[in-house]
């Protein structure tokens, strides 16, 4: 079952003297949220074991405190995968660390056969996403991630918006019965989340109602920006809703299709390739069921061999506040 | 033991005449060595195939599932009439493992998943603190997939001494010799320098199997790989060091002439 924001640490009323304050909580990498998180959970379940890939971190985070729950393979993603299969078949919980990239292209084969093809309960948790990894370049990009790992059956494949959405998605996904796929950029990103919410996988959450057009977006800048466009569609007298699509895979199948039914269109917004990701999942489901209007904003098809930091790659390739307001403007003009 | 592996052969035989045929060569070679794991070695039981105290096993050059399924039906897992459905439209008998299949701990079939998957088996029973052992039965080409490096290299880091790989070198590949093809020789000091204990006995001597898997583990600390010296297509004379004996589809005649040459050569 997934928890609700009620059981969630710094859910609770007025902040004692020595909490942290909700920007000191997540005013940080939404990688470093998880592994917080992930540490936290391991303490009070022995099931859980941090398998490491040489990422940087986790030895001194995880091997120092907990070294019996902690397993490093080196730099071998194909390997990680296949013994993060056979710990969870024994019972374990293995949280398997790694680069979005190399997750779903280098260690697809093993990800497919080894960890969907058996339903096993492994954690992909899964840093650089989209173009998080900015100035490393196209090697470290991972934009057809979600394009390849939506389509293996028994994944969860969840994309938080913020660190803390990272920390909700961990904990409600602590006891999924099903393998997962995190997926986390790499630096700190603006906070979507000011206070605590209810996080539900699989179930998208609105952040802005509007009846005009609905603007979905997954990640964190696509749904900071889509949050933005929606604004400066406000001030012109549109009214946008925006979604939240943190869960990829189960889609939430009826926010789509309300959107589809009750506005004038859906604008899909992402850091991934237009082809495959969210904005592709959101038209199968609206092809067969309630045909409307979708314009999707993502990643053109073409590699960034650009020196550029992860903002400046997104306005490359097209996704800004701008672009997202511009599309859902014509959608909520056109005629229905 | 030597009628069980007779048995095992037949049966492969038999499963070889089916629509699709089977990956006869491979089967044979392995069948030795299968006989022994799961009549001596393995603890396992039949009745309660997640009996959370057994060995496991990994096959993971997983086209030799003909000779699995044979010696998983010898041992109570399935029937030994469903092994006339292998392939069949609504079988459970397919090419490569099913995991729905009692016995199968991981479907296999794509070479180079099967040491990986057996140790984190391995570091998962270590980490839990049960008994069982993994074991994982790896055809030699399959030893030019990277993957399997990684996993060995791995592995003798951790000293998993709860491993065990069996390669089945058979020396031959689709397209031919193993060393013509991309060679794995010197193959004893390639795993011993990845950390491994490394055994090398004949792969159809069943006493000199079972000596040496009861001395398992060879080294406390170090997992251990058995090189098992094979002869694709052993035991019939018509596939045996046969390159073509790789995947074949027995036609009534031929299978007669297989199962008399089988026979012939047991008796002597």
């Amino acid at each position: 079952m997934p928890e609700t924001a009620a059981q969630l640490p710094g859910a609770a009323g007025a902040a004692q003297a020595a909490e942290p304050t909700w920007q000191e909580r997540y005013g940080v990498a939404a990688r470093e949220v998880y592994r917080r998180t992930l540490l936290e959970l391991a303490r009070t379940d022995p099931r859980i074991i941090c398998v490491d890939s040489d990422m940087g971190g986790l030895e001194t985070l995880f091997g120092e405190e907990l070294p019996s729950q902690y397993v490093n393979v080196g730099i071998a993603e194909a390997n990680l995968m296949g013994v993060s299969a056979g710990l969870a078949a024994t019972g374990l919980l293995p949280y398997a660390n790694t680069l979005s990239g190399f997750a779903a292209a280098r260690a697809c084969e093993q990800v497919k056969i080894d960890v969907a093809g058996n339903n096993l309960p492994v954690r992909i948790v899964a840093t650089h996403a989209g173009l998080s990894a900015g100035h490393y370049g196209p090697t470290h990009h991972a934009v057809e991630d979600l394009a390849i790992l939506r389509t293996l059956p028994n994944l969860t494949v969840v994309v938080p918006a913020d660190a803390v959405e990272t920390e909700y998605a961990v904990r409600a996904t602590a006891d999924l019965p099903g393998p997962l796929f995190l997926r986390l950029g790499r630096a700190a990103t603006p906070l979507v989340h000011e206070e605590p919410y209810e996080f539900t996988v699989g179930k998208a959450r609105e952040l802005r109602a509007g009846t005009d057009v609905t603007i979905v977006a997954t990640g964190p800048y696509p749904v900071s920006m889509a949050l933005e466009a929606a604004r400066e569609l406000a001030a012109r007298g549109v009214s946008a809703r925006v979604l939240n699509m943190h869960t990829i895979k189960p889609l939430d199948r009826e926010a789509v299709l309300a959107a589809a039914r009750e506005t004038g269109g859906i604008v899909t917004v992402e850091d991934h390739l237009v082809a495959g990701g969210l904005g592709a999942a959101v038209c199968e489901v609206v092809t067969q069921e309630a045909p409307c209007r979708v314009h999707r904003i993502g990643v053109p098809d073409r590699f960034f061999d650009h020196v550029a930091d992860e903002r400046q790659l997104l306005e490359l390739a097209g996704i800004n506040p701008a672009e997202i307001a511009a599309a859902a403007a014509r959608l909520a003009a056109a005629p229905r | 033991m030597a009628d069980l592996a007779h048995e095992v052969r037949e049966l492969v035989l038999r499963m070889g005449t089916t629509a699709h045929g089977t990956h006869v060569g491979g089967s044979l070679s392995a069948a030795d060595v299968l006989t022994v794991l799961y009549h001596e070695v393995l603890r396992l039981r039949p009745e309660q195939p997640d009996w959370a105290d057994r060995d496991w096993f990994v096959l993971s050059k997983g086209h030799a599932s003909a000779a699995l399924y044979a010696v998983l039906a010898q041992r109570g897992f399935i029937d030994r009439t469903e092994l006339a459905t292998y392939g069949a439209p609504g079988s459970r008998l397919a090419g490569h493992p099913l995991r729905r299949l009692p016995g199968v701990e991981f479907p296999t079939g794509s070479l180079g998943h099967g040491l990986s998957l057996a140790s984190g088996v391995a570091l998962g029973l270590r980490r839990t603190g049960r008994p069982g052992r993994a074991f994982a039965l790896l055809g030699d080409g399959e030893l030019q997939e990277g993957s399997v490096w990684e996993a060995a290299m791995n592995a003798g880091h951790h000293g998993l001494d709860n491993l065990v790989a069996v390669v089945d070198r058979n020396g031959l590949q689709i397209s031919g010799s193993t060393e013509e093809c991309v060679s794995l020789e010197p193959l004893g000091d390639r795993w011993r320098s990845f950390g491994w204990a490394v055994a090398e006995v004949d792969g159809h001597d069943l006493g000199a199997l079972r000596e040496v898997f009861a001395a398992l583990p060879d080294s406390a600390g170090r997992p251990t790989v058995v090189l098992a010296r094979t002869v694709k297509g052993r035991g019939v004379p018509l596939f045996e060091g046969k390159k073509k004996s790789h995947s074949v589809q027995l036609t009534p005649r031929l299978f007669q002439r297989a199962l008399t040459g089988l026979n012939a050569r047991r008796a002597r």
